[in-house]
């Protein structure tokens, strides 16, 4: 018994208008040296110059395709069947506008074009390409790095922020001759360094209802390293309504998670979240920390999968969500639906335009705190004309640890609504946290409890660390 | 040999190719041969695969060439060929096109200018490669099973 290889209708003319044949062999290979042996016509479509399978001529065995098996090197029995599928490719002549590699690109991306997912045709589309990286932080700095590498020819970056010296753990893009200058500058420097082939577009500004049509419509696909949920949202509902591909990544302590969202394709950031968390539910990297190594895992996951769209390669993570896990060094993976419900890409969608996300994300106008606050300075000068003055830290233990202002008491925050029998209401009370953020909630705790001599240290031990005593060191 | 097509599939085609502008449509094209006929009877729209260049480049995946064989298969057709759009183009292979092509089917054409259709061409690879063919259409109001 044969192996019967099954011919598709365009290649019957050249085997006697038959649609399927009996042959011998023992592999893949050694069957379509056969067919191509016997009929020699047949042999320019199947095979290029250079002798390999052309890339729209599929082989199966049985159901599965070749190229997930061993190539021409699969084995058949007899009883297999061995089947030819077209695929059709095609398209008008402006792909063949693609952009010319030098010389220098070719011998710099030669690991690129020996790779037949890539190969020129693959590396001319990563020269066309257009990226915009919303944030120049712990993400964007490792998707910066490796799409200016690999040869993206443009990137775009936002962000409005200067390099400081806290964000050199894990903001590898940045470096410690460039704390003081804007994170825009010392990125382009490094990317110019890493790649001068790499155009890099500038937008010093906050990604605003306002700005963000304009500049995200002038990219190909969005890569979002925010680190707030109002520009997470607004990054979101932007990629919605222009139609652009969303690589999503976040991360926060030890763990992180990523995802593709293009809302043609799959679901949108609001399938998966449709309303955000209330605000100071989920920490910030500034409060809550996150372990250095964790953005650069995440964002070369956004880096990678930035790569395989502009490609067209592989699966793509649209619809799935990628959770991982530094501590566990686990990696689990989750289905995605598209909510047909949802309000900017369902059926019915009622977001057609940006709207206020700093409203949307119940971030309003800061309250009033008139008279609340107190300098660092003022907290100093009252403080020795009244040693009865109780000043609370509300921060955790560890973060005592680090540094403490000598004479505070340590309550952190959780803590604080059970133990406000050990507070003197009759003293004046100051609350202090590390910038001024956690104290403030401290503040209306205190204040709803009755105790009415309450104010906030303003800028937290971080201004006194500045101000008034430089023995501690800030972090 | 000469393609022939009903009124509908050239409207369909036509149709196919505004919608999906400005990305590239495609599709199959299910039928018979008599004589020197390429008769067509019923069109498979598919969607077009690629998502890195959809403007300038089609792709129909091997899972769906076979699906859509296999359907008209059942139905007693062939794949007689496959049609496509392009954007802003006239309805020329390029050499894309032609490194790309299969023998023996019909590769039909339709330009879309800025959102209309146009101009709808159809055309074969040479037995060696060597180049693409002009090949008739032939339009008929036939009474026809489609789809």
């Amino acid at each position: 018994m044969a192996v019967t290889v099954l011919i598709p209708t365009p290649l019957r003319p050249f085997v006697g208008g038959r649609d399927a044949l009996e042959l011998e062999g023992e592999s893949v290979g050694e069957l379509l040296d056969r067919l191509t042996g016997e009929h020699v016509a047949l042999k320019p479509h199947l095979f290029a110059t250079d002798g390999r399978l052309r890339s729209f001529v599929n082989v199966y065995v049985n159901d599965r395709d070749i190229r997930q098996l061993s190539q021409r090197e699969t084995p058949v029995k007899p009883g297999d069947t061995v089947s030819i599928i077209p695929s059709i490719a095609g398209g008008t002549s402006v792909a063949e506008e693609l952009p010319k590699l030098s010389h220098e690109e070719i011998l710099r991306y030669s690991r690129h074009l020996i790779l037949p997912d890539v190969g020129v045709e693959g590396q001319k589309k990563l020269k066309a390409a257009r990226v915009l990286l919303v944030g120049a932080g712990g993400l964007g700095s490792p998707a910066a790095l490796y799409l200016a590498a690999a040869g993206v020819g443009t990137l775009g970056l936002v962000d409005f922020d200067v390099v400081d010296k806290t964000n050199l753990q894990r903001q590898i893009l940045h470096g410690t001759s460039t704390v003081g200058v804007s994170k825009l500058e010392s990125a382009r420097a490094r990317i110019n360094d890493l790649n001068p082939n790499v155009r890099v577009e500038t937008f010093e500004t906050h990604l605003t209802s306002e700005n963000a049509l304009d500049i995200i419509r002038e990219f190909d696909i969005v890569a979002d390293g925010t680190d707030n949920f109002p520009t997470r949202y607004l990054v979101n509902d932007a990629c919605v309504l222009l139609d652009k591909p969303n690589v999503y990544g976040s991360i926060f302590r030890f763990e992180g998670q990523a995802s593709v969202f293009h809302a043609k394709r799959g679901p949108c950031y609001r399938c998966l979240y449709a309303e955000p968390p209330p605000p100071g539910l989920v920490p910030s990297c500034a409060e809550g920390g996150v372990l250095g190594v964790l953005p650069g895992i995440i964002g070369s996951i956004q880096a990678m999968e930035t790569i395989k769209l502009i490609l067209g390669a592989g699966q793509p993570l649209i619809g799935r969500l990628v959770l991982f896990d530094a501590l566990k060094l686990e990696f689990r993976e989750l289905k995605l639906e598209k909510d047909p419900d949802c309000p900017v890409c369902g059926a019915h969608p009622t977001v057609t335009e940006l709207i206020d996300y700093q409203a949307f994300c119940g971030i309003g106008a800061e309250p009033s705190y008139d008279g609340a606050e107190i300098t660092a300075q003022d907290l100093r000068d009252e403080w020795q004309g009244n040693p009865d003055l109780l000043v609370v830290d509300v921060r955790e233990p560890h973060e005592y640890e680090i540094a403490h202002i000598d004479g505070a008491v340590p309550i952190p925050l959780g803590e604080l609504p059970d133990r406000l029998a050990e507070l003197d209401g009759h003293r004046e009370i100051v609350t202090h946290c590390h910038h001024g953020a956690r104290s403030f909630k401290a503040l209306e705790i205190l204040k709803s409890a009755g105790f009415s001599k309450v104010r906030s240290l303003r800028g937290g031990i971080d201004a006194w660390a500045v101000n008034v005593d430089p023995s501690l060191p800030r972090y | 040999m000469t393609l022939v097509l009903d009124a509908r599939h050239v409207a369909a085609i036509s149709r196919h190719g505004e919608a999906d502008y400005p990305a590239e449509a495609c599709g199959l094209i299910g039928g018979a041969v008599e004589a020197h006929r390429k008769v067509a009877v019923q069109l498979v729209p598919l969607a077009n695969q690629r998502t890195d260049s959809a403007r300038n480049r089609y792709l129909i995946d091997p899972e769906s060439f076979r699906r859509a064989q296999e359907k008209l298969e059942r139905d007693g057709l062939e794949v007689l060929g496959v049609y496509h759009s392009h954007p802003d183009h006239p309805p020329a292979p390029s050499a894309f096109d032609r490194e790309h092509a299969w023998p023996w089917l019909s590769y039909v054409i339709v330009g879309v200018e800025r959102g209309r259709a146009g101009e709808m061409k159809s055309w074969v690879l040479a037995e060696d490669r060597g180049s693409f063919d002009q090949e008739p259409i032939t339009t008929e109001e036939r009474k026809v099973v489609w789809q």
